[in-house]
């Protein structure tokens, strides 16, 4: 960035500012639509939807990634790609043993009045 | 001895020595939490009898809340660096110590909840959910904690090194700024997991 420059300034704090407005509301997003029901996969794949988007613009402005230099982004693909295969072999494993994924409950309702405040 | 390359940027790497080895950490910070994450997935299929909505007894208004305080941190901190960026040094103070600010209530309001779920009976050992749920949130609070003691260094006496240089000092809040970017971005996908699904 051009650091003499007051417009450059500006223009830096706009698109931070932009960015913070975008998390807050897809904060507020993310708590309003667990209230509605997709189904149970549904409503998880909605909100990593959402969290994952919110990520992606902590990571590419605030980070800079967007703008980062190969050797990152290098170390970054070799990361995603361990942490996928974490994830991936959890899941994988899991078909060794049905029995244990056969019992899940569905969700109760969630309704903004039944969440305890402590 | 001088440390090479904490300014100028290494030939192979393009970047300065701290840039780097920060990516290398926060790679395998990655690793950590997915590994975490991994056990989340697993606990919750495998459990008979997980808490859903409602029965975790979790506060979503609280747990939205602190989530809005730890994302005004985050551009906080990067508006403390973009200052020392643009010499703006009485800016910066102020936009480092609100970060500072930001991180201790979200600890404060973080300790409120656990109050709250101590006063409730529910322990780490009480069920599954309560295993994972302060696990997670636990190795969080103490990366906001350490975040928290190295930008205080930094606002505070690590501060000194700006009258003298003033871009390795930039560089250190760059690395710090990356970390605590990190946290929030932990909590990001903690929040939804851990208090609305």
């Amino acid at each position: 960035m051009n650091t003499n420059d007051p417009a450059a300034f500006q223009k830096h704090i706009r698109i931070y500012l932009g960015v913070f407005v975008a998390l807050l509301a897809g904060t507020l997003l993310t708590v309003a639509i667990s209230y509605v029901h997709f189904g149970h996969a549904g409503n998880i794949a909605v909100a990593l939807v959402i969290a994952t988007l919110k990520a992606a613009l902590v990571a590419g402005f605030f980070m800079h990634l967007l703008s980062e230099k190969k050797s990152i982004y290098t170390v970054l693909g070799f990361t995603a790609f361990f942490f996928l295969g974490l994830l991936v072999l959890t899941v994988w494993s899991m078909q060794d043993h049905p029995e244990l994924t056969a019992s899940l409950p569905p969700p109760l309702p969630a309704t903004a009045g039944t969440h305890h405040v402590p | 001895m001088d440390i090479p390359h904490t300014v100028q940027p290494r030939e192979d790497t393009g970047l300065f020595n701290a840039k780097v080895g920060i990516w290398l950490f926060l790679a395998s910070e990655v690793m950590l939490f997915g590994a975490l994450f991994s056990s989340y997935i697993l606990l919750r299929v495998g459990s008979p009898n997980w808490l859903y909505g409602a029965a975790k007894d979790l506060s979503v208004p609280l747990g939205t809340f602190n989530t809005g305080v730890l994302i005004t941190s985050s551009i906080t901190m990067v508006m403390a660096w973009a200052s020392l960026k643009f010499n703006d040094y009485g800016r910066f103070k102020l936009y480092l110590g609100l970060t500072i600010l930001c991180g201790l209530a979200f600890l404060l309001i973080k300790a409120f909840e656990y109050y709250g779920k101590f006063q409730h009976g529910h322990w780490p050992g009480s069920h599954t959910f309560y295993a994972i749920y302060f696990t997670l949130t636990g190795l969080h609070a103490l990366h906001v904690l350490g975040g928290m003691a190295v930008n205080t260094y930094l606002w505070g006496p690590g501060a000194r090194l700006w009258a003298t240089d003033p871009e390795r000092f930039t560089n250190r809040i760059e690395v710090a700024g990356l970390f605590w970017h990190f946290v929030d971005l932990v909590w990001i996908f903690l929040f939804p997991v851990l208090y609305l699904l």
